[in-house]
């Protein structure tokens, strides 16, 4: 015990002095510095890539600016593809602090999708002030549930969550195209099959004086509850250490399969909420456009994140600005649409490679200043 | 001769044929992935690999106009992947299982980037042997005709259970896999086994791929693997990480993903997108099936994160 006052002591004084300050910000630094570097050492990656074949990297970062952050438009287009990343990122973010790998996000976005659309003709009657709760509870639960599942097979059967829930994203989409196409198609869609368009009221509009519908903000919200329940709650508390350690977590008698099935089920929630916006504010109705890869880009947001849930909201911006410059970037330079598909691919092995950075550079480690190399 | 003649036992010869030709890419896959996980890592990203593999098989064999120079270039990419995720895995701190799945995303962004050009041309296929002569079906003819990379996957599958049970390298493979404590002490660095062994992986992932778009399906497109690759890795599970049994699970996989089309071609169209679902249902049957909570599943390697 003693030791741990020391070191509590020592410091808060040193806090003080300059050197204490220049000590603890170099601590607190590793976790801003290294991340940042590693997705600068990614575009730097794929600049040289992009040199290889004869293109300007400078021409490209240009045109990324200019589509996805240089115009009002241009934000507008980004914000919207921002939302559905949000609700992605913290469906791998959640079960990711206790120690789940969950890459099947875009399964719970599409059956979120389609349960909002399946609903919209039952309560087309009713107000939107109603019906929208409704359809958001029902994408939400089945989500829930379709992730949920994820986490009772990871916790009761042993059953590799990675793969499994990769597996179910798979299952998902065929249930989409089977529904879509047959027990829940709209006769009057002809050359793209799909649900049958939600009545006006129920459409989910923009924020006044945004041109970007309220999943944005939705998201933004998950985003700063989700990191509420992380941080400064005791679940949030439990789940941080049954990820650390899970047989601690048992041997504390903390309920480590409720955690699980909890965090992975709150998790799917958000994906399928992602869904409903999709259906709601941006398709008015389910189809085959449910299923664009939100899912999977919202692995990567949640990575480059670090499964920090606030540091989810301005990753998913950058990415989302990434994506929405893609058809500018095809038509201008003449890639193909996979470039942007290329460059979260470096981006994302840059920011795995970092992960060996940690605790080994000695910069962000006051203590060992002192140490020659 | 109709279908109308044989009736539903169409559907039994589709699935047969069906079987055979689908199962050669979960075959390769497999077999690459029990080589990587005997060694004690996982490499999830083979789906990737075996999406370049397709491409850059596909793009070789136009180019050159020889289907086999393709699959060496699907097998010499596949390696080059292999040893790439074997290279970054070797660092401290560096999660396999991630890595796999950045891996996965950056082998199909690779692909669909360098394929565009190739999705109209045509690329010679590789050769297939009719054993269906002593029938006078020609269902059954077609459902026989066998590719030489079906038989060159049953020969890997037991060359490598041989050299598993019988040889050094098998062995050293192993030991490397069951305990990295036990390989230092008779002198072997595991990380360098381990990225020749993930690297070996690679080449059979990409050689799997270069038959979907060299043989069957037949064609390189986007939407060339559904989730092969990563069904794959769940095969090895199912197969305890025995290459033989790999040959028979693959067969198994191979027919569920037949299904679909077996059906549709006698004419069932009624929710036949469900019936494509079967493999991924199939697949997650058999890992609840064969998982457990409590215990190491048996036959698995000791230093695999994935069963740990």
């Amino acid at each position: 015990m003693a030791t741990v006052d020391q070191i509590g002591t020592s410091g808060r004084r040193s806090l003080l002095s300059p050197e204490g300050w220049l000590a603890a910000l170099a601590r607190r630094s590793e976790a801003v510095v290294i991340p940042v570097g590693a997705l600068l050492a990614g575009l730097l990656v794929f600049g040289l890539f992009l040199l290889t074949q004869g293109k300007s990297p400078a021409e490209f970062y240009a045109l990324v600016y200019k589509a996805g952050f240089g115009t009002s438009f241009s934000w507008q287009n980004t914000l919207s593809r921002t939302a559905p990343l949000l609700f992605a990122a913290l469906c791998v973010a959640l079960p990711a602090r206790l120690g789940l790998v969950v890459i099947g996000g875009e399964g719970a976005i599409v059956l979120g999708g389609v349960a909002c659309g399946a609903l919209a003709g039952a309560v087309s009657g009713m107000p939107g002030a109603l019906g929208i709760p409704l359809m958001a509870l029902a994408g939400g639960l089945a989500g829930a549930v379709w992730i949920g599942a994820v986490g009772a097979l990871r916790h009761f059967r042993g059953v590799n969550e990675t793969i499994a829930s990769l597996l179910m994203a798979y299952i998902a989409i065929a249930l989409m195209n089977h529904l879509v196409e047959g027990p829940l198609r709209d006769p009057a869609s002809l050359n793209k099959p799909s649900t049958a368009p939600l009545a006006d009221q129920l459409r989910i509009g923009d924020i006044p004086g945004w041109d970007v519908h309220w999943g944005l903000a939705l998201g933004i919200v998950a985003c700063l509850l989700s990191w509420v329940l992380i941080e400064r709650t005791t679940w949030g508390f439990a789940a941080r250490i049954a990820g650390g350690n899970v047989r601690a977590a048992q041997v504390q008698g903390l309920p480590v399969g409720r955690l699980i099935v909890g965090f992975t089920a709150l998790g799917g929630a958000f994906a399928g909420l992602a869904g409903v916006f999709e259906v709601a504010a941006v398709h008015g109705a389910a189809n085959a456009s449910l299923a664009t890869g939100y899912g999977y880009t919202g692995i990567l947001v949640a990575f480059l994140a670090r499964h920090n849930p606030l540091a989810i909201i301005p990753v998913a911006v950058l990415l989302a600005g990434f994506e929405a410059s893609s058809g500018l970037i095809q038509r201008r330079m003449d890639l193909p649409d996979a470039t942007v598909l290329v460059l979260q691919g470096f981006v994302f092995v840059a920011i795995l490679l970092s992960e060996t950075l940690y605790g080994r550079l000695k910069i962000f480690a006051p203590e060992r200043w002192g140490e020659r190399a | 001769m109709s279908d109308g003649d044989l009736g539903l036992w169409a559907i039994p010869i589709a699935m047969l044929g069906g079987a055979i030709r689908v199962s050669t890419p979960f075959l390769f896959v497999s077999l690459g992935e029990v080589l990587t996980e005997r060694s004690g890592r996982i490499n999830l990203g083979l789906e990737g690999t075996l999406v370049f593999g397709a491409m850059s098989g596909y793009a070789v064999a136009y180019l050159t106009g020889s289907p086999w120079a393709g699959v060496l270039a699907a097998a010499v990419a596949g390696s080059i992947f292999g040893l790439f995720h074997g290279l970054i895995c070797s660092l401290p701190r560096v999660n396999d299982i991630a890595i796999g799945i950045a891996m996965m995303l950056l082998g199909m962004g690779l692909a669909f980037y360098f394929g565009k050009p190739y999705i109209q041309p045509v690329a010679p296929d590789l050769p297939s042997i009719g054993f269906g002569w002593w029938s006078d079906l020609p269902q059954v003819q077609a459902a026989l005709r066998v590719n030489v990379l079906f038989l060159i996957g049953i020969a890997a599958a037991i060359f490598l259970w041989w050299m598993f049970r019988a040889t050094r390298v098998g062995l050293i493979i192993r030991v490397v896999g069951d305990s990295t404590d036990a390989a230092r002490a008779m002198g072997l660095n595991p990380a360098v086994i381990r990225t020749l062994a993930t690297a070996a992986g690679g080449a059979f992932a990409g050689v799997g791929g270069a038959y979907l778009s060299l043989f069957y399906p037949g064609s390189w497109n986007e939407g060339i693997s559904s989730g092969q690759g990563l069904m794959a890795v769940a095969l090895v599970i199912f197969a305890r990480w025995n290459p033989i049994a790999c040959f028979w699970a693959a067969i198994l996989f191979g027919g569920a993903g037949a299904l679909g089309p077996a059906l549709q071609s006698v004419g069932v169209s009624s929710g036949y997108y469900l019936f494509y679902a079967a493999p991924y249902v199939l697949t997650l049957g058999v890992l609840i099936a064969t998982s457990s909570p409590t215990r190491a599943v048996t036959g698995a390697p000791g230093e695999l994160s994935i069963t740990k």
